[in-house]
């Protein structure tokens, strides 16, 4: 996790994410399968997947796409980078956004309606979001004086405490984040005949290869995040936690089906109103 | 003194001698060589009192203000003249109020003119110097060409091009003269001939429809108008006769400059066109694109906040602050979101100028050091990358015929060098690491620590807002780079002048995310020093490099493209498997019932979620709610008794 030395966590970060990431996917496969009652495919199969995207024929509409692909990678990366080398926590959501803009101009930039939808979709997904991750990012100053992820880790007691209201439109939104269903609305993974994998539609071989490597470096990313509301004071608790959040994702993933876009845009904003901008007010009260 | 007195003069006399100069190569040449003087003057400037803080020049009144008096009553009368003509009495009412309470200024206290300075020139005002003498020039170059190829398609609007390139040039010249008055009466002097410039400028095309939204950007800045009249009187009535001056007023005693600074403010709102009255900006598009592109970037609504932004440390931590940070606020969230129910580009860009100098007005009513950096930084690249976007949507409408964002697909494909200047605007606008995103970034920081609780509800409005800026910019860079079929640039994507303005902007906007840290360190901090006798790092160093770091990836990117060429199959897209053909520049597939179809896409525009109707009406309301506080709160603030 973090560390003094902003580049070990830079380094570590890089290295390692994949790895974890596909561990963490690998599980959710293997739970989902289970819960579903199948076997489900082996730990890896995640990186396995992604492997052999990278050896696929590498078909495109036009070059320009894997631009956009590639800036999303790239992004995904120093987001992630940043935020790991205790950097200022709004700087990296702001890199967070320039590398999904840059993945939904992928997706557009293919004249194709199927990936139109999606993107469009995923753009409503971005909005609905967005609110929330910066009141958190808010909320941890409130608390520690401090924007940098390293200052918000390491501070003395748990942020939890003071922030849960924050803490549970963070993982509101996170199903939206995950591509979890009620959520899945850009990418349905379920859904094949509606909208053909959506955002994702006309990406093939080592361009969809690129874009499932940016979810495992995401997916770390976003579970890094969850670990601030527990910092060095709590860091046990925080993964016990943070593992039953994922579990909680799981299973709501399978008990829920699909809900219209409106639905989602309303609720999580709703859900930040209510939780978070209440929190952030309450820190006021808490805090003198 | 000379040079700020030339830049004043210049653009005047030089628009006088287009005034008689007929249409063709000559004119053009002119104008050019006019611009290309404005533009050096600015940057003399640049060069003469750069790094030297604020500097005051004593004007000999005995000649100037016999004149300064004359104008102000001429541009009254021109007004009551012609809204008596119009039959739009209500600016006849206001204009006419407007006039007497100056003329009961000058008769009743006669403003003893002689013992101040009446020109000054500090890092802020040169910064905006340096927006309106570098933008505004290559507004009007631009012009030269597309105001040719306006005639070209309205045949039904006389050509009154010598008019409109003297008023472009008088615009600069007011600009120039808001931006180094220091004697407030002068100030009020240039103010007006900006509300009267953009009047005519937007009725240019004379007929209904303009006359009708040009009286509307008249009467609501006139509004504006009495404000800073009754600003005047106060100033004269109720202080020491040297509170005229800005520097003076800026640092005479807190209920005096407060009042001031509410009243003066509440025409900033007025000319920057907040709610509740932001509607005159939307209805000014019906003006020729670069009269639009001038009026959001380097004049009008930038004379609006640069008045407020002045007054910034007294709004620090006072109540009227927070009314002006939460009308700013407020503006942010609305227009935003208004901006996503449209598919009008020039509306959208209107709607985001409103946006962003909300943003701005929130920054500068908060009035910390941080916020008004913050403010400083938004005014530049807003100035930068909002006037590229103009200009480009100015020159794709001329080549498509239409405005609407939904007739720019596959823009990319078509003019890719205007398409690529219009992402650049765009990525300026709102993505990280660039200039706009820098400065929402130093609002947020800024709001956090100001004036618990409001801050928070401040940073909540952002959040949203933020949110939905990033849903209308990446729709529209969606739509430019969606590329259905292969298709040929168009021969010639604009005329010379036009490429040439478009390309140099396009330049300033990556130059500016590339330097913003020098010209924080050089300018925008040093005033602030002058003003807060503090010196927090506004910007760390590693968040700087950072920054930079992002701006250089982000430039370097468009490289991997040489990569991604290699090797690839190209294939069209898969629509559900279906078969497929091109013809032209259109898709089609085969439909259901066995026919083919052409394959058309088009963006979100949530009407009922985001109506313009219903959001405006909204935000009208509570920003006037607002202002009734605010000025209840002001005659608390300043006894009644100390008034009468």
């Amino acid at each position: 996790m973090l560390t003094g030395e902003p580049v070990i966590g830079i380094l570590l970060f890089i290295i390692l994410a994949p790895f974890v990431g596909t561990i963490v996917l690998g599980l959710d496969r293997i739970i989902t399968a289970r819960m579903q009652g199948r076997v489900g495919p082996p730990l890896f199969q995640p990186m396995y997947d992604i492997l052999k995207l990278f050896e696929k024929e590498k078909m495109v509409i036009h070059e320009s796409q894997n631009f956009w692909i590639f800036g999303y990678l790239v992004f995904i990366i120093i987001t992630g980078a940043l935020f790991f080398g205790g950097s200022d926590i709004l700087l990296v959501i702001f890199a967070l956004t320039l590398a999904e803009v840059s993945l939904i101009l992928g997706a557009f930039s293919s004249g194709s309606p199927y990936a139109h939808v999606g993107a469009e979709r995923e753009l409503i997904q971005l909005m609905a979001i967005e609110p929330m991750i910066i009141i958190a990012a808010v909320g941890f100053y409130e608390v520690t004086n401090s924007f940098n992820t390293l200052d918000i880790a390491s501070y003395g007691s748990p942020l939890i405490l003071v922030l849960p209201g924050i803490f549970i439109g963070f993982v509101y939104i996170l199903t939206v984040k995950l591509r979890k269903s009620p959520f899945d609305i850009s990418t349905s993974h379920h859904a094949h005949q509606e909208l053909v994998r959506g955002l994702n539609t006309e990406f093939a071989g080592s361009t969809l290869g690129m874009i499932e490597l940016a979810h495992l470096y995401e997916l770390v990313f976003l579970l890094g995040f969850l670990f601030l509301f527990f910092g060095f004071a709590a860091p046990i608790i925080g993964i016990i936690v943070i593992a039953l959040v994922y579990l909680l994702e799981i299973f709501v993933d399978n008990a829920t089906s699909r809900v219209k876009w409106s639905f989602m845009l309303d609720s999580c904003w709703i859900v930040t109103a209510v939780a978070g901008v209440l929190n952030l007010m309450a820190l006021y009260l808490i805090l003198r | 003194m000379e040079s700020l007195i030339f830049l004043i003069l210049f653009p005047l006399i030089a628009g006088g001698i287009m005034l008689f100069l007929p249409n063709g190569r000559g004119r053009d040449l002119f104008v050019n060589f006019a611009a290309i003087v404005t533009c050096l003057g600015s940057l003399y400037l640049l060069f003469e009192y750069f790094g030297k803080g604020e500097v005051l020049f004593a004007v000999d009144g005995t000649f100037v203000d016999p004149l300064i008096l004359a104008a102000e009553v001429a541009i009254g009368l021109f007004i009551i003249g012609i809204s008596l003509k119009f039959k739009k009495y209500l600016v006849t009412v206001l204009a006419a109020l407007q006039l007497a309470m100056a003329a009961y200024t000058e008769i009743v206290f006669e403003p003893a003119h002689n013992i101040g300075f009446d020109l000054f020139i500090d890092p802020f005002s040169l910064i905006m110097a340096l927006i309106i003498g570098i933008i505004g020039s290559l507004i009007c170059v631009y012009a030269t060409g597309y105001m040719k190829t306006y005639h070209e398609h309205h045949k039904d609007v006389k050509d009154r091009r010598p008019l409109f390139f003297f008023l472009m040039f008088l615009f600069l010249s007011a600009m120039f003269g808001i931006v180094f008055s220091n004697n407030i009466m002068w100030l009020f002097l240039f103010w007006e001939i900006t509300t009267l410039c953009s009047f005519l400028l937007i009725g240019y095309a004379r007929d209904e429809v303009s006359w009708k939204n040009a009286f509307w950007a008249l009467l609501l800045n006139v509004i504006g108008g009495v404000a800073f009249s009754g600003a005047i009187l106060f100033i004269n009535a109720f202080s020491a006769g040297t509170d005229i001056y800005l520097n003076e007023l800026l640092k005479s005693s807190p209920e005096i400059a407060l009042v001031a600074a509410a009243f003066i403010g509440f025409a900033g709102l007025t000319k920057s066109a907040q709610f509740p009255f932001s509607s005159w900006l939307v209805g000014a598009m019906v003006a020729p694109t670069p009269v639009s592109a001038l009026l959001h970037s380097s004049t009008m609504v930038k004379a609006g906040v640069y008045v407020i932004v002045r007054f910034a440390p007294i709004y620090e931590s006072s109540l009227i602050g927070i009314a002006f940070a939460f009308i700013g606020a407020l503006t942010f969230l609305t227009a935003s979101a208004i901006a996503i129910s449209q598919s009008n580009a020039k509306k959208v860009l209107a709607y985001s100028t409103i946006a962003n100098l909300g943003l701005v007005v929130a920054c500068a009513g908060i009035g910390t050091e941080e916020a008004v950096w913050a403010a400083i930084l938004l005014i530049i690249f807003h100035a930068v990358a909002k006037s590229l976007l103009f200009l480009s949507v100015g020159s794709v409408e001329h080549q498509k015929h239409s405005r609407d964002i939904e007739d720019m697909g596959g823009l990319i494909a078509a003019m890719p060098k205007i398409a690529l200047m219009m992402l650049i605007g765009m990525a300026g606008m709102f993505l990280a690491p660039f200039g706009m995103l820098i400065s929402k970034w130093a609002s947020i920081h800024a709001f956090v620590n100001a004036i618990p609780p409001f801050g928070m509800l401040l940073i909540a409005i952002i959040a949203y807002g933020s949110g939905i800026t990033v849903f209308f910019w990446t729709k529209w860079m969606g739509k430019i780079i969606e590329v259905r079929t292969e298709r040929k640039p168009v021969e010639k994507e604009a005329s010379r002048p036009e490429m040439s303005a478009i390309l140099t902007l396009g330049g300033l906007t990556v130059l500016a995310c590339l330097i913003f840290p020098l010209i924080s360190s050089t300018m925008i901090e040093p005033y602030l020093h002058a003003i807060y006798h503090t010196t927090s790092p506004l910007l760390s160093l590693s968040n700087e490099i950072i920054m930079l770091f992002m701006i250089v990836v982000v430039i370097l990117l468009p490289l991997s493209l040489f990569h991604f060429a290699k090797g690839r199959t190209l294939r069209r897209q898969y629509m559900g498997a279906r078969v497929t053909e091109v013809e032209g520049e259109h898709l089609k597939f085969l439909g259901s019932m066995g026919v083919m179809k052409e394959e058309e896409l088009s963006n979100y525009y949530f009407p009922n979620m985001f109506g313009e109707k219903e959001l405006s009406r909204a935000g009208v309301w509570s920003s006037i709610l607002i202002i009734v506080v605010m000025f209840a709160l002001l005659s608390w603030v300043f006894p009644l008794g100390v008034m009468m």
